[in-house]
């Protein structure tokens, strides 16, 4: 394709990157990345990912928005409170950048929609912004057995964790954390509480491997977990290795359909 | 050396930075390599930027002629220093 002189303008600071320049560019004007949860995570992560010219962005969230979003939730704005999330990041995403086709799914994932969602634009990425631990692992086995690259985040208080999967190329997330913790075990970020800064920092993160997977540039966190704690101002990132016995994605892998994990009580919403 | 000839044209006189060298390297990006672009641009911060980022991205500067006019003529080699 070619670009009109808006776009040339629009895109100028990526076009002048050597390791992006114009078919570069092409590139994440043709990719289609998906954001499940457009949340804390995927808020930000969808609004680079726009800003960028990812041609196409799936956004996946059931919820409406909250007035307690938006201290963290920066693709919703005030006017937003009660309007479907995947709405009101459409609506952003529109006036951020026209160029960018925003596909809206307005449900819950689970077994017996996400593979259909990952394949409804066969996404070359995903982007895992989602708060909980049975959606943590469904996109896991999902990315595993449609074999898609994506990024695993999560963040609570002042922490955020990040890596990405790509397929033969380092663990899955399972091959660190086998099962989900028990429900009501472990705190959530609406009983713990999150600083409104952390998506920014890890959600921008996912969006940046996004982009360097689509562009083929640089090195992924893939066979690593970025860890960042706000309080000491530190990052950690720990190699990771595959584990042979991986349940999903090891030699002997029992895992082949989809599995809905109980949610913890105080989550579910109906 | 192709002394002569310019396989391509591009006139960036008409935008300023960072548009002048995004042109350029639309223009670049579409030749093969060993193939010469023709670039016409103002002087001052074009003819001071744009050659040097030419040669940073390994295109070789063959020729750069003042065209008396506030003008310059920059030929340029595609991968010229690879």
């Amino acid at each position: 394709m070619s670009f009109t002189n808006e776009q040339l303008e629009r895109y100028s600071r990526h076009i002048i990157l050597k390791e992006v320049g114009v078919k570069g560019q092409n590139k994440l004007l043709e990719s289609k990345v998906l954001v499940i949860g457009t949340g804390g995570l995927g808020a930000p992560a969808a609004m680079f990912l726009a800003a960028a010219g990812i041609g196409t962005i799936g956004l996946v969230d059931f919820d409406a928005v909250e007035l307690s979003n938006l201290q963290r939730q920066i693709i919703h704005l005030t006017k937003d409170v009660g309007k479907p999330k995947v709405l009101s990041g459409k609506e952003t995403i529109r006036e951020m950048n026209p160029d960018v086709d925003v596909v809206t799914y307005h449900e819950w994932v689970s077994s017996a929609n996400m593979k259909d969602i990952i394949h409804d634009r066969e996404y070359d990425f995903i982007i895992d912004g989602t708060d909980n631990f049975p959606a943590k692992f469904l996109i896991n086995d999902a990315c595993v057995l449609t074999k898609k690259p994506f990024s695993h985040a999560g963040i609570i208080r002042f922490f955020g964790q990040t890596m990405t999967y790509v397929p033969g190329q380092g663990p899955c997330y399972r091959c660190i954390f086998q099962s989900p913790p028990p429900p009501d075990a472990v705190p959530t970020c609406k009983q713990a509480g999150v600083l409104g800064v952390m998506g920014g920092i890890i959600g921008t993160i996912q969006a940046t491997e996004a982009i360097k997977y689509v562009l083929g540039i640089g090195e992924l966190l893939t066979g690593s977990l970025l860890t960042y704690d706000a309080l000491l101002m530190e990052f950690r990132k720990v190699k990771l290795s595959n584990n042979e016995k991986c349940q999903v994605c090891g030699e002997n892998a029992t895992i082949k359909e989809l599995i809905d994990y109980e949610q913890a009580a105080c989550d579910v919403k109906h | 050396m192709n002394k002569g000839k310019a396989d391509a044209f591009v006139d960036i006189t008409d935008v300023v930075c960072p548009v002048t060298f995004v042109k350029v390297k639309v223009a670049i990006e579409e030749l093969e390599p060993g193939q010469i672009l023709e670039i016409r641009m103002n002087e001052g911060e074009p003819i001071q930027n744009v050659p040097r980022s030419l040669k940073d991205e390994d295109h070789k500067v063959i020729r750069v002629e003042n065209n008396g006019d506030g003008t310059y003529t920059v030929l340029v080699e595609k991968d010229g220093l690879t």
